[in-house]
């Protein structure tokens, strides 16, 4: 507020600068007619220098107090617009719409520069400045004055008729001159596909075509868009004649005296001059009105009523309830150990989407259970989880934490007991350390190295030229994707506290070893912890006690995974679904714990409790990582806890891999 | 091309000397016609004056739209050319480098800097001489030595100035663009990590971050401001410092009052078209650098070197030796790879399998002269393909490349770049072996794709690539992960049908999916470069290592 208010004080100055500067031509004007016409002594040029160093300090006062405000109303806006884009949380900024956002709050706010420091300047000078002059001239001489008078509102008539012609030819050219003017960059971009192709020679030719279209199309509205200038130079340069004409005659008949004269010849010019000056501005400066317009269209967007969302990430409206009971760990919910959650009938819409991302799924997770969440893309897999994150928020339903509905707890103390490794983590453009450290700012760096240790990062990390203190770059483009994930993954590790543990598809991306790290990290991540785990992969499926098929946002069957060994030899390929139940099977059939089929007893390793991860990894110890990875000798003693049979139950898509592909669109972006 | 392109830049030169010139005339003609009328001559004396005013107040206005529209013309046709030299410039592959899309955002963007430099600096850094010349010669005409004052004024606000100006930007954008750079960050920062942030309730430390950025930021351009200030101020101080100077000249050798008028408004009207080019100045040192970058591109050595007198394309069938091949990127410590040898005899297929980074995709740009090696052959039926164009060498080999590009164009379009004469049945064939067909159907053949087009998700592109690469039908068929981006299911079709289509077609498959692969000729395991492991599937399953842990790891991923 306070700097809002001092925005106001420096445009107010930029603004009285710009006006006390337009007025003082008036005066040197008077004086420099007064000296021409011999009228004042040469000693009031000392009275005109005395005004040209005013003017030239109102210039520098114009020039440093609209930066001023410039930089003033740019970082108010920012500041709103990041505070908004907050608010707004996860859920609703993951849209392709995010790149945008980003630009329009760095980049996109400079463009309100020109409409600032320019046009509004330029819009007080000319409200005020050409009244002034027409003041002094029907003082001066009134036939002049008349003429001023009645040509000086053919400026912003015509101006308006000429900028309409130009809107709509524009309007008419728009999609043209945008899509010729985009081309260049497109085949640019492009370039290494046309060369694949043995097309990039050809181009050349389009380019020129399109370059010439580009340029006639352009050519077609600058011809009436200039026409605007035409006809504002021609009104003030044929004022000027049409006034000084007159005058020179009226002094030949000896009816006006030289320093009048004088006074409207120098004058007449400086009352066109204000609007010509907002004309020629008043183009860029809608640029900067589209900025703000677009800023303010995403300010504005907290009134739109969109209840789950906007409740569900703005922490003041989930705290009131819960501030009353008493201090946020309170709001927490009850206890700090491993909670047990219940989603009872939660239905999850996005706005904008027919489809329900979840539809009535209950589903209640033990304290400690290591829960696998199987299925397609846009199943509703990533969403579940966001529906824990509180990212979202249930639409019909609720989702229970100790018996607590989640909605009462503090986000931000609930969000303190959960470790998340989101699928495509991102990394901050800081150190490794800073990168690990996210959620515990003050973990030591003992405490930062313990948990690349455990994520099997510490190995990649130390080869890093400034180890822990080596920059990722911005997302990490210093790293690999498999780096990348276990720096997430040590992140989450640095969270030792955290009873609960969220991992959308950790091992996504990830060639073999990578994997096998990162499946024995999590093993020892989850130990003692109640996970959850978005899971594609097999050996990450086996970390879990429990698999969850969601299939278009419903629980289709929930297997509690009994450690069975299958068949050594590989599935065979393309093997069809062996049969079809319809997609709306009722989940009550799901829960099939034993399955029908396929049951291959153990014979050359003892069955792991549900409890052990048992994957195809050897024993999960830290200290060596990726030890599947190239395993010397005999056939592996595989071990295999996942439930084939209850997948085969379901088929995987209907229709086929389109559908799957399109409705992983919906999920949030996040199951692709 | 260019002396006509020279002609065009001359008349608009000209046409906007003509309108400062009007205006200058215009005033002078004024003051001279009002002046000389308070002495009260005969009428005819000033009947000059009365039609030169008229003529210039015409002329002003009409010079002044000729002079836009042909600087304009001029300044698009300059853009185009210089478009077409830096496309050319880049149709010879180039080292990748970092930062890919935005570089080519900048380096269009940077064109534009052609455009700028003759429209806002050029023609009106010229015309501004020319009027100022003009106001001088008056001056040299009626009083010598205001001449000499007027020469001083329009050099320090014509000159001077801009100057300053220049050097201020290019002192300030090297200060400003980290800041800028470092703002774009961490607001990058708090939109694509917000989730990560707000998981571990980091916002508030992430926001803080951005506004002390912003801070930043602000804090040099609220200087940079201050600095561009000092310039105008300095031209309104020289442009009345230099009329004042004159009119006192003037009146102190009594040159009377028709000469004094005249001289002090012409001398007053003629830096009208000078002080701007402070703001040029400015503008400059943003168009000084972006054409520097611009060359550079242009001059950047290509990726590989082309034969003086290429060989003539061998003919079919061909046979692909790969002989000890050792690629190495820009100074990178270890080569991509180290020492590979594959054979592709005709009909033959082969997989390159192996973790990310092995290598794999540098020997399919190897293969398609997009890099040069640094040791070791490719033969192509026993010739060097060093010896012929890489042009020619892309049409023996090519195919699905990394980062498949969708145009901003109709579907069909986007396609049929890869084979151009292609039939309408060659098109459904292509879409229906890559299983696009569903898409295509639902989408439409004339539905427009890209940016403003309809979006094109990761496994649709993949398939489009796809598609394209089975239309243009190389000799030998190249293709880079053809089931990246795809969910499972439908990298499974695809590769099913995909080993089904290239069934008889000589093919190097680059996958990190097994599955399917019983049915190549020959799968060659990379890792860090080199060949760990070659053989059949059925080899290579039989035989402990990588391939058999990976086939393993992949054999427990089918969900079914």
């Amino acid at each position: 507020m306070r700097a809002e208010r001092s925005v106001r004080r420096h445009l107010a100055v930029t603004l009285a600068a710009a006006v006390v500067a337009g007025l003082l031509v008036l005066v040197q004007a008077e004086l420099l007619a007064g000296v021409l016409s011999g009228r004042f002594a040469a000693t009031a040029l000392t009275g005109l220098v005395a005004v040209v160093a005013l003017r030239a300090l109102l210039a520098w006062t114009q020039g440093a107090f609209a930066g001023r405000t410039a930089t003033g109303v740019k970082s108010a806006l920012r500041r709103r617009l990041l505070e908004r884009l907050q608010e707004l949380g996860p859920a609703r900024l993951s849209g392709h719409r995010s790149g945008e956002l980003v630009t329009l709050a760095g980049r996109g706010l400079d463009r309100l520069d020109a409409y600032l420091t320019g046009y509004l300047p330029a819009v007080a000078v000319a409200g005020v400045v050409p009244l002034a002059v027409l003041v002094r001239l029907f003082a001066a001489d009134l036939a002049s004055a008349v003429i001023v008078l009645v040509t000086l509102p053919l400026i912003p008539v015509f101006g308006a008729l000429v900028g309409m012609t130009t809107k709509a030819v524009t309007e008419r050219q728009f999609h043209a001159l945008s899509r010729l003017g985009g081309h260049f960059l497109d085949v640019v971009r492009g370039l290494p596909t046309l060369r694949a192709f043995g097309r990039a020679r050809h181009q050349a030719t389009v380019i020129r075509q399109v370059a010439d279209a580009h340029r006639a199309a352009t050519m077609r509205t600058l011809r009436v868009a200039f026409l605007s200038s035409l006809v504002l130079e021609l009104c003030a340069s044929l004022s000027l004649a049409l006034v000084a004409v007159p005058i020179g005659l009226r002094l030949l008949g000896g009816t006006l005296d030289l320093t009048t004269a004088l006074l409207v010849l120098l004058l007449a010019p400086e009352a066109y001059l204000p609007l010509r000056a907002m004309g020629t501005r008043f183009h860029a400066s809608m640029e900067g009105v589209a900025a703000a317009d677009a800023a303010f269209a995403v300010l504005d967007r907290a009134t739109t009523p969109e209840p789950a969302a906007s409740q569900a990430t703005a922490p003041e409206s989930g705290a009131p309830r819960a501030a009353g009971a008493g201090g946020v760990a309170a709001a927490a919910g009850p206890g700090r150990g491993a909670p047990r959650i219940e989603l009872e009938n939660v239905t999850v819409r996005y706005p904008g989407r027919d489809d329900a991302a979840l539809s009535g799924v209950s589903l209640t997770i033990e304290p400690g259970e290591r829960v696998a969440l199987v299925g397609e893309s846009g199943g509703g897999k990533s969403t579940l989880l966001h529906l824990l994150l509180r990212f979202v928020e249930p639409a019909e339903g609720r989702v229970l934490v100790d018996g607590a509905d989640l909605r009462d707890l503090d986000p931000r103390a609930w969000r303190d007991r959960l470790a998340f490794v989101p699928q495509r983590p991102h990394l901050f453009a800081t150190s490794v350390a800073g990168n690990i450290r996210l959620g515990a700012p003050e973990a030591t760096l003992d405490e930062v190295r313990r948990a690349a240790a455990a994520a099997r990062a510490d190995e990649f990390v130390e080869r890093l030229p400034g180890g822990y203190d080596t920059p990722v770059g911005e997302r990490g483009a210093n790293l690999s994707a498999g780096q990348r994930q276990r720096v997430a993954l040590a992140r989450a590790f640095c969270r030792p506290h955290a009873p609960v543990l969220l991992l959308d598809e950790p091992t996504a991306r990830l060639d073999g070893r990578s994997e096998a790290a990162v499946v024995a990290a999590t093993a020892e991540l989850s130990e003692g912890r109640t996970a959850v785990i978005v899971a594609h992969r097999p050996a990450m499926i086996e970390l879990a006690d429990r698999v969850v098929r969601l299939h278009e946002g419903r629980v289709i069957s929930d297997t509690t995974a009994r450690p069975r060994l299958p068949s050594p030899a590989p599935p065979p390929t393309n093997a069809p679904a062996s049969h079809s139940p319809s997609s709306a099977t009722p989940p009550a059939d799901a829960p099939a714990s034993q399955s029908p089929s396929s049951s291959v007893p153990s014979t050359d390793a003892p069955a792991p409790s549900p409890g052990t991860p048992s994957t195809h990894t050897p024993a999960p110890s830290p200290g060596t990582p990726s030890s599947d990875a190239r395993r010397p000798d005999g056939p592996s003693p595989e071990t295999r806890t996942e439930d084939r049979a209850a997948d085969d139950e379901h088929p995987q898509t209907g229709p086929g891999g389109e559908e799957a592909v399109r409705a992983g669109g919906q999920d949030l972006g996040g199951d692709r | 091309m260019n002396r006509r392109m020279g002609l065009r830049l001359t008349w608009a030169v000209l046409a906007g000397a003509g309108a400062d010139l009007a205006g200058l005339g215009l005033i002078a003609a004024a003051a001279w016609l009002i002046t000389r009328a308070a002495e009260q001559p005969p009428l005819a004396a000033l009947s000059v004056a009365i039609v030169a005013t008229r003529a210039f107040a015409t002329g002003k206005g009409v010079l002044r739209y000729a002079e836009r529209l042909t600087g304009h013309d001029v300044a698009l046709r300059a853009q185009a050319a210089t478009r077409e030299e830096l496309y050319e410039a880049l149709i010879p592959p180039r080292p990748a480098r970092h930062g890919g899309a935005d570089l080519l955002s900048r380096m269009v963007d940077d064109t534009e800097a052609v455009q700028d430099l003759l429209v806002r600096a050029l023609i009106p850094a010229a015309a501004a001489v020319l009027t100022g010349l003009a106001a001088v010669v008056v001056g040299l005409f009626v009083l010598p030595v205001t001449a000499l004052v007027l020469v001083g004024g329009l050099a320090v606000s014509g000159v001077l100035l801009p100057a300053l100006t220049a050097a201020a930007a290019r002192h300030w954008s090297a200060r400003i663009a980290p800041a800028r750079a470092a703002l774009a960050g961490s607001v990058a920062d708090l939109v694509h990590g917000s989730a990560d942030l707000a998981a571990y309730g980091a916002e508030g430390r992430a926001l803080t971050a951005a506004l002390a950025a912003d801070d930043d930021l602000a804090a040099l351009e609220r200087r940079q401001a201050r600095v561009h200030a000092l310039a105008l101020a300095g031209g309104t101080l020289v442009q009345g410092l230099t009329v004042a100077a004159i009119v006192l000249l003037a009146q102190g050798a009594g040159a009377g009052s028709v000469a004094t008028a005249v001289l002090a408004l012409t001398a007053l009207v003629s830096f009208e078209p000078v002080l701007p080019l402070a703001a040029a100045g400015e503008r400059m040192a943003g168009i000084t650098a972006a054409l520097r970058r611009l060359k550079e591109v242009r001059t950047a050595p290509a990726a590989v070197a082309e034969p003086r007198d290429p060989a003539p394309v061998p003919a079919p069938p061909y046979t692909v030796e790969v002989e000890d091949l050792v690629v190495r990127h820009a100074d990178a410590a270890r080569p991509a790879l180290d020492g590979v040898s594959l054979t592709l005899t005709p009909g033959r297929r082969v997989a390159l399998v192996g973790p990310s980074g092995a290598g794999k995709s540098s020997l399919l740009s190897a293969l398609m002269r997009l890099v040069e090696p640094e040791a070791g052959r490719v033969l192509v039926n026993g010739a060097d393909i060093r010896g012929l164009a890489s042009d020619d060498a892309r049409t023996l080999m090519t195919g699905l490349t990394q980062d498949p590009y969708v145009f901003q164009t109709t579907l069909r379009d986007n396609l049929r770049l890869a084979g151009p004469e292609a039939g309408e049945e060659e098109l459904t064939r292509a879409v229906r072996e890559a299983r696009l067909e569903q898409w295509v159907e639902r989408t439409g053949w004339d539905a427009q794709l890209g940016e403003d087009g309809r979006t094109v998700s990761g496994g649709q592109l993949q398939r489009l690539a796809l598609a394209r690469a089975l239309l243009h039908d190389p000799p030998v068929l190249l293709l880079d992960e053809p089931a990246e981006a795809l969910d499972e299911e439908t990298a499974d079709r695809l590769m099913a049908d995909l080993l089904d289509a290239t069934r008889g077609r000589t093919t190097l498959l680059v996958t990190h999916r097994l599955r399917g692969l019983e049915g190549v000729d020959e799968i060659v395991v990379l890792e860090e470069g080199r060949v760990i492991q070659r053989g059949t599937h059925a080899e290579l399953v039989a035989e402990p290592g990588y391939y058999r842990d990976l086939w393993e790891s992949e054999a427990l991923t089918r969900s079914r």
